[in-house]
């Protein structure tokens, strides 16, 4: 037998248990849920919760696994698990399980329910997953793909609405293409470095500076790896397809690329640049600097004339990829490797705003998931109070005020830029933040100072009502008492291998 | 040196300050919108107690020392060095005691006319956020309360306001909060230059300022991002552009508190983290200052004369004022300084009360036009009296409490800044000129039809100004027991400016506290 003479590499079942728990939990709910022929009311959500609870448990174990043994790699060197790693996969966690619950009342609003969409969100929390945690292009490019996959089909997953359709279709295709040259840019570091692993590569570029020999490839290849992570964290100018598909898909499904897709590819592109590139910093942190500034300002400036508030938030998604990038930035600089950890956090609190505010809109969007303009918008402070208020809570707090988690996350990424000392850039992003505010504002006028011309009621489900009490309370607490957080995230600065 | 001293304090005053407004704001949140007198009381009871314990500071505070008091400090996020650190000093006090004691007032007396219970929860919340500022002893506490404040004030004066209430909202929001910008930027750089000084980062102004030194040019980019923070906020010429939008835009309840209170955090703020913080940064940036404060002056003045809205031109009349406490604050002197925190209460209570018979006289004719307004004083001869005294305090006549600030800031600047207070000077006679010409157009003459029916000053009103009126005159009469307490604060700033640049303040022979 084949098995006999191939000796496979050792695999460490136990820390892998929280991608087992999402394995299993999509193979049950796609079997089981196509067997039994329906579930009663909420089960699939309440399944899929429980499912991201499990994983969570086993998270725990590895962080304090972490913690006592140090930072390894795993399975021929291809995974790692390092902090920083295990903080971001509990924000894709923190996603799946807000988003579920979320999603509940929307699928039976829209007589949708089903297992679908809740497997999907659980393997794209897997492929956001391996992306984290992926030491090898090759296995980075794999989670990307099963990231990238189910995201398309859930844009795509209102079948009753063309733009949800067109949404996904327009993912698809451009993402191909987003895929297409992160692949070319892998090939060509292979070719330069001979070697897919990302410590190799670091250890193979850091011997070949002064030889210098394929440069150019490199270069390149460096190159097509950036774009095809702007991509996918919607960096102008790669921001294109963004305002689109979160405008056409379903509203939780949005909120759900909002903050897993992202904390996935900034998380990746923090380990390939920190670990893999060290050696070519000069060459990419000056990319990086022109990304972070075209998407801050951009993401603001767009914003201001639009009139649909999934696509202002959209636009806000990109304003905040901007400021995320202000900390990629940061890490760039010698030393400074601790702005990794501002990263994550920002990543982390963002994912609770965006989803918290999707939330919101999910529920004004009515049945049908289309009133989403500012004017459907009108006069909810009558119609709905609490839900206004913590829809204000949400926005205040991507606005960067005080006493929320915005700021504390805002405030990270602007005290590692100051400390590289990038004072431009944190002047431009905190600038850019200002016009961002306009929109946030432009949001609230509608909620609270505009009458009303429609009195129909918003239904608020209990599982969406239960995310966003559960966001609000997240926001103000962080917002007030940050300490318990910034102190994981400070373990989180070191990358394995950087 | 200013060092930290004062009483040891067996309870939290200072926290309590903070603390109570929002305990109250929470409490009117959720309290039934059914029951409407207990969300009233609610709001009162919590904000009459914030007054009593300012009051009670007041009563408590140690006149002859200059350091900063009732200091309480607690760890908040030990990660970065930020601390929940509080303390008042003779500059901050009468600030405090005046947010103490305007906000009760507004309260009880201005009336929103609908959706109380959001107004009163958002106006207790504001109320917090203020308090903080004045207290915060802690850079990025302040930008913390600095920064909150904007939200109440901005659905205060987008759901309450006139006509034209979102877009000023909107522009008081993000004026703001550009100069804020540019503040947290300063204010992260501070802590992680001074890193090099201390060996640790922290955010602590008294340590910041006592033991950290910055290089000159250095120094002087960070006082700048802050100055344009504060310079937004008072506000500074050329960027003053929000505040008639915003003054004339908002309910009457707040553009008192506007005029009051929330103005004087960017004074405040020059004085406690620009001069403290950068004394030497300060000193050189003072011929920009004041030549903006001069210009503010004359300018606020002229656009005043011109305004055809009441409250629009009380607006500017706020610009010409405030130009005068940036002129004191810069002119780096014992009585300048003194002046400038003077005038920063003064200028809270007469034009508080200013915008309350403005929003008095809109309740009555629901118009500001000063043209369609006449002879009200044949008709409402009380109401006349009243804002007559008001206006002469705005004016700065002898004998009421705008003189009293006016004339220390402008006697203390002579020595500093001899030719900007010359031309500020007639900024003085300016303000007689444009408030006794919209008083002469407003109250004198025969009334028309529409402005014989004028309603005569009622009990509550006249009880609310009778608080306003009593602190003027006294003020004006008897201004020694306020310029004790600020002025060895006033002292020991001056004298840590001097320590840390090359600045010597002119030796002028001066009896104390002479008005």
């Amino acid at each position: 037998m084949l098995a006999e003479t191939l000796t496979g590499p050792e695999i460490p079942w136990l820390d892998l248990g929280w991608a087992l728990t999402l394995l299993a939990g999509t193979s049950i709910l796609l079997i089981v849920g196509a067997i039994v022929p329906r579930w009663r009311h909420g089960l699939y959500a309440t399944f899929t919760v429980l499912t991201t609870v499990v994983s969570f448990v086993f998270l725990v174990v590895l962080w304090g696994r972490v913690t006592d043994d140090g930072m390894a790699s795993a399975i021929s060197k291809s995974i790692v698990f390092d902090h920083f790693a295990v903080l971001s996969l509990v924000a894709v966690l923190v996603s799946v399980f807000l988003t579920a619950l979320v999603t509940d009342g929307f699928l039976r609003r829209e007589e949708y329910d089903g297992p679908e969409m809740y497997a999907l969100y659980l393997t794209a929390a897997l492929g956001a997953s391996v992306m984290i945690v992926a030491n090898d292009l090759i296995v980075l490019f794999l989670g990307l793909e099963t990231l990238s996959l189910s995201l398309y089909l859930l844009a795509a997953s209102h079948r009753r609405k063309t733009e949800s359709q067109e949404a996904g279709l327009k993912y698809f295709v451009l993402g191909g293409f987003a895929s297409a040259f992160f692949l070319y840019g892998i090939a060509l570091i292979y070719g330069v470095s001979g070697t897919t692993n990302l410590l190799e590569i670091n250890g193979t570029l850091r011997g070949s500076i002064d030889v210098n020999t394929n440069d150019a490839l490199l270069l390149i290849g460096i190159g097509l790896l950036i774009v095809g992570f702007a991509f996918k964290v919607s960096a102008v100018p790669f921001q294109v397809w963004t305002p689109d598909v979160y405008q056409g898909a379903p509203s939780p499904v949005t909120g759900f690329m909002a903050s897993a897709g992202k904390v996935a590819a900034f998380a990746a592109l923090v380990r390939v640049l920190i670990v893999a590139l060290p050696s070519r910093i000069d060459d990419w942190q000056p990319v990086i600097w022109v990304l972070a500034v075209l998407t801050l300002v951009g993401g603001s400036v767009m914003a201001v004339v639009q009139t649909n508030v999934k696509r202002m938030l959209a636009f806000s998604s990109i304003s905040h990829a901007g400021f995320i990038l202000v900390g990629v930035e940061a890490s760039a600089h010698a030393n400074r490797t601790d702005a990794v950890s501002s990263v994550v956090v920002y990543l982390f609190l963002y994912s609770v705003l965006v989803i918290g505010s999707f939330a919101v809109v999910t529920a004004v969007s009515g049945r049908g998931d289309g009133a989403t303009s500012l004017d459907d918008l009108r006069g909810l402070a009558r119609r709905r109070p609490v839900l206004a208020l913590a829809l204000t809570v949400f926005l205040i707090a991507q606005a960067g005020v005080p006493a929320t988690s915005g700021f504390i996350a805002k405030f990270g990424v602007i005290t590692a830029s100051v400390d590289a000392e990038s004072y431009a850039l944190a002047i431009i992003a905190m600038l850019a933040a200002v016009i961002a505010a306009y929109l946030y504002l432009r949001i609230m006028v509608s909620a609270w100072l505009s009458e009303s011309s429609d009195e129909s009621a918003v239904e608020i489900p209990r599982g969406l009502g239960l995310a966003v009490a559960l966001c609000v309370v997240f926001t103000i607490a962080v917002g007030v008492y940050p300490g318990w957080l910034l102190t994981l995230a400070d373990k989180a600065t070191t990358l394995l291998g950087a | 040196m200013i060092a930290e001293s004062g009483a040891v304090v067996s309870f939290p005053a200072l926290s309590l300050l903070i603390i109570l407004p929002i305990i109250g704001s929470v409490l009117v949140a959720l309290l039934s919108e059914k029951r409407a007198e207990y969300v009233k009381l609610a709001a009162l009871l919590t904000s009459v107690a914030t007054g009593a314990i300012s009051l009670w500071v007041l009563g408590a505070f140690d006149a002859h020392k200059g350091g900063f008091q009732f200091v309480s400090r607690h760890p908040w996020i030990e990660p970065w060095g930020i601390s929940w650190h509080l303390g008042i000093d003779g500059i901050s006090l009468f600030l405090v005691v005046l947010t103490g004691v305007l906000f009760p007032l507004v309260i009880a007396g201005v009336d929103p006319h609908h959706d109380e219970k959001r107004y009163l929860a958002w106006l207790l919340l504001l109320e917090a956020g203020v308090m903080g500022s004045f207290l915060s002893l802690d850079l990025v506490l302040f930008f913390l309360f600095f920064e909150i404040v904007l939200v109440p004030m901005y659905f205060l004066i987008g759901g309450w306001g006139y006509d034209n209430r979102i877009y000023a909202a909107t522009k008081f929001f993000l004026y703001t909060m550009f100069g804020s910008a540019f503040m947290l930027v300063g204010i992260v750089a501070t802590a992680l230059l001074a890193r090099q000084d201390l060996g640790y980062v922290t955010f602590d102004l008294v340590t910041l300022a006592e033991k950290s030194s910055f290089a000159t040019d250095t120094a002087r980019w960070l006082f700048m991002s802050f100055a344009i923070a504060f310079a937004v906020k008072v506000p500074v010429f050329p960027l003053h552009t929000w505040l008639p939008d915003a003054h004339t835009q908002a309910p009457t309840g707040g553009s008192v508190i506007l005029a009051g209170v929330l103005l004087k955090m960017g004074t405040y703020g020059f004085l406690r983290f620009g001069l403290y913080l950068f004394p030497e940064a300060a000193v050189w940036a003072r011929p920009l200052f004041l030549t903006l404060a001069t210009i503010g002056i004359i300018y606020g003045a002229i656009a005043a004369t011109m305004q055809t809205d009441l409250k629009r031109l009380v607006a500017y009349s706020s610009v010409a004022h405030l130009g005068f406490i940036v002129l004191g604050t810069f002119a780096f002197t014992d009585q300048a300084i003194t002046g400038s925190v003077m005038q920063m209460v003064n200028h809270g209570v007469s034009t508080g009360a200013l915008f309350l018979l403005v929003g008095m006289i809109y309740e009555r004719r629901h118009t500001r036009a000063i043209a369609e307004l006449k002879g009200l004083q044949q008709v409402a001869p009380i109401f006349a009296a009243a804002f007559m005294v008001v206006m002469l305090s705005s004016i700065g006549v002898p004998g009421l409490n705008g003189f009293v600030g006016e004339f220390l800031v402008l006697i203390g600047s002579f020595s500093t800044a001899r030719w900007w207070v010359v031309i500020a000077a007639t900024g003085v006679i300016l303000a007689a000129l444009y408030l006794l010409w919209a008083y002469q157009r407003v109250f004198h003459g025969e009334p028309d039809e529409a402005n014989s029916s004028f309603a005569e000053l009622r009990p509550r009103e006249g009880a609310l100004l009778a608080v306003f009126i009593a602190a003027i005159v006294f003020t004006g009469l008897y201004p020694k027991p306020m310029l004790e307490r600020i002025e060895p604060s006033v002292k020991k700033l001056i004298e840590h400016v001097e320590e840390h640049s090359d600045f010597v303040q002119p030796d002028i022979k001066h009896s104390e506290g002479e008005g």
